[in-house]
C-alpha cells in the first residue's frame, strides 16, 4: 500500500478495503508499478523485454519489419560530475520526454538502464530506419534542459539500431545485442549519431555482379 | 558472437555428430540429390549419418529416396509420436528424418519450430557422426536458422549465373549475420573439370572486395573452400528418375565418383 501511495496511485475511495473493485485497483496499481521506471515514467526493462518477445513472435508470423533502437546519452557522467545527480535526473527526464514525443502510440519506449533507453518500432520499413533514428537524435539535441533556474545544459544521444530478426536464432537478447553493437559503433564514430545495422535483405549490387561475371560480360547483359 | 564460429577439428568420428548444413540460395541446383548421395557415401565410409530434411516448407527428400512414411516430423512437432519413431532407415545405409508435406505450416520460423529443430539436433547428435541438414531454397529465416544450428555449412552452386548470384548472396548473409568465416563450396553440374575452381576463385574475389571489408575488424576474412565439383552427368537424371541413389545405382559414374570424393574430404 505504501508503495502505491508513494508512487501517487489513488485507490477508489467509495469502495471498502478488501472489496473486489478495491482489490482490482490494487492489482492494477502494482502491475503498473512493476512495469514502469519510477524516474522517467517510461516502461522499465522488464516491460521492454516482454514487449520485445511478443514483437518477435509478431514479426515471425506477420513478416512485418520492425526496428529496435538503443539510445544512450552522450557523456552523461560529465553531467553528473559537473552538475550533480539531481541535474542528471532532470536530464534523464527531459530526454525521456523528448523521446516520448518521437514515438507512435504502437511503439514501446523504455528506460533500459542507467542513461540508456530503448525503443521498439513495429512495422518500420528498413528504408525509413535511418530517417527515424535521425529524427530522434535531432529532437534530443534541440532540447535545452533547465537544471537550475538560470542554467541549461544540452545533451546529445547516440543511437544503434537493428531490424527484426527475420532469420536465425531470433531471441530478445540477440536482437538487443545487435542493436547494441550498432550503438557501440555510433559511440566509436564520435557520438551524437545514429548507426543502423545493414538491412538483412542481401541484395547483390551491379558492381558485385560485374566482378562476379567479369565486367565486360555484365556490360553486355545491361 | 555466435556459436557457429567456433572451429573444431573436422574429420575423425567424435562423441557428438558434426552438423553440416547444405544450402544453395537458388533452388533446383541439386541440393537434395547431394544430401542423399553424400549421406550414402559417408555411410559407405563407416560413418553413422542422419539426414534431417530441414526444407520444412517444401520437402522433397522423400521423393528422391522413394520413401513415403506415415510418420513424419510433423507428428513429432505435434507430439503425436516420439522422435525415435520418425527416424527412417534410408536405402543408402543412413537415417533420415523427413519433414513431410504436412509441414507447410512450419515454413515460418516460429519459436516452436526453432525449439523443435534445436531439440531434435541436440537429442540426436550423440548418436551419429554426421548430421546433414538439407535446407530449403532461398535465404528465408527458416533456412538461416537451420544453418545457424550447424557446425559447418556447404553452399551448393551451379555454373549458372543466377545460381552463382544466389550462392554469393547466401555467403554474404552467412558471413555478416552468422559470423561465418569458413564456408564450403561445392559446384554441381560443371561442364569441365576445373570449372568449380574457377567459380570458387570468382566468388572469393567478390567476397574479398565486397564482403570481407564490411566484417567487424579483427574477426578475420571469409574463406571459401572448394570441397568438390560434380560434373554434369546424364546418369544423375537417370538415378533421380528411378528414384535411386546414384552412388548405389551407378557408382562408377563421374558424378558418383565426385560425390564419393566429397565424402572422403568430409570424413577422411
Amino acid at each position: 500500500m505504501q508503495l502505491l501511495q508513494q508512487s501517487g496511485h489513488t485507490l477508489p475511495e467509495r469502495h471498502e478495503v478488501g472489496q473486489i473493485v478495491w482489490l482490482q485497483a490494487v492489482i492494477d496499481g502494482l502491475c503498473e508499478l512493476s512495469s514502469r521506471d519510477p524516474l522517467t515514467g517510461l516502461a522499465n526493462r522488464r516491460q521492454f523485454e516482454l514487449a520485445l518477445a511478443s514483437e518477435i513472435d509478431r514479426v515471425a508470423r506477420a513478416g512485418e519489419p520492425a526496428l529496435v533502437l538503443m539510445i544512450d546519452i552522450d557523456h552523461f557522467k560529465v553531467v553528473n560530475d559537473t552538475h550533480g545527480h539531481p541535474a542528471g535526473d532532470l536530464v534523464l527526464k527531459a530526454v525521456a520526454q523528448a523521446l516520448h514525443e518521437c514515438i507512435r502510440p504502437m511503439d514501446t519506449l523504455a528506460r533500459f538502464g542507467g542513461e540508456e533507453f530503448a525503443m521498439i518500432l513495429p512495422n518500420c520499413p528498413p528504408l525509413f530506419g535511418q530517417a527515424v533514428a535521425e529524427r530522434v537524435r535531432k529532437k534530443v539535441q534541440a532540447r535545452a534542459v533547465a537544471i537550475a533556474p538560470s542554467q541549461q545544459v544540452n545533451v546529445t544521444v547516440s543511437l544503434g539500431g537493428a531490424f527484426a530478426p527475420q532469420w536465425v536464432r531470433s531471441s530478445a537478447p540477440l536482437w538487443i545485442d545487435r542493436a547494441d553493437q550498432q550503438l557501440y559503433r555510433a559511440k566509436a564514430e564520435g557520438r551524437n549519431r545514429a548507426c543502423l545495422e545493414q538491412p538483412t535483405v542481401s541484395l547483390v549490387s551491379p558492381e558485385e555482379k560485374g566482378l562476379l561475371f567479369g565486367t565486360s560480360q555484365f556490360a553486355e547483359v545491361q | 558472437m555466435s556459436g557457429s564460429a567456433d572451429v573444431k577439428a573436422a574429420g575423425a568420428p567424435s562423441k557428438r555428430a558434426r552438423v553440416l548444413a547444405l544450402t544453395s540460395g537458388k533452388g533446383g541446383v541439386g541440393k537434395t540429390f547431394l544430401s542423399a548421395n553424400l549421406a550414402a557415401a559417408l555411410a559407405k565410409r563407416g560413418r553413422r549419418v542422419l539426414v534431417l530434411d530441414a526444407d520444412l516448407g517444401l520437402a522433397n527428400l522423400d521423393v528422391v529416396l522413394n520413401l513415403f512414411p506415415k510418420i513424419t516430423l510433423h507428428d513429432v512437432f505435434t507430439g503425436k509420436v516420439q522422435l525415435e519413431d520418425a527416424i527412417l532407415h534410408a536405402p543408402g545405409g543412413f537415417s533420415v528424418l523427413l519433414a513431410g508435406s504436412g509441414l507447410v505450416e512450419y515454413s515460418r520460423l516460429t519459436p516452436e519450430v526453432r525449439e523443435q529443430l534445436l531439440r531434435i539436433i541436440e537429442t540426436l547428435a550423440p548418436r551419429y557422426d554426421h548430421i546433414l541438414l538439407d535446407t530449403g531454397a532461398g535465404i528465408s529465416d527458416v533456412v538461416l536458422y537451420a544453418v545457424s544450428l550447424a557446425d559447418d555449412v556447404l553452399v551448393l552452386a551451379t555454373p549458372e549465373p543466377t545460381s552463382m548470384t544466389d550462392a554469393y548472396a547466401t555467403i554474404k548473409v552467412l558471413a555478416t549475420q552468422q559470423q561465418r568465416r569458413e564456408i564450403r563450396l561445392a559446384v554441381n553440374q560443371v561442364g569441365r573439370i576445373g570449372e568449380g575452381r574457377t567459380i570458387r576463385g570468382q566468388l572469393q574475389l567478390v567476397v574479398d572486395k565486397f564482403v570481407t571489408p564490411t566484417l567487424p575488424a579483427g574477426t578475420g576474412a571469409l574463406l571459401l573452400e572448394l570441397i568438390g565439383e560434380v560434373p554434369l552427368d546424364p546418369s544423375v537424371r537417370e538415378a533421380v528418375q528411378k528414384r535411386q541413389l546414384l552412388i548405389e545405382m551407378l557408382p562408377g559414374s563421374a558424378a558418383a565418383q565426385a560425390v564419393l570424393a566429397i565424402a572422403a574430404k568430409i570424413a577422411p
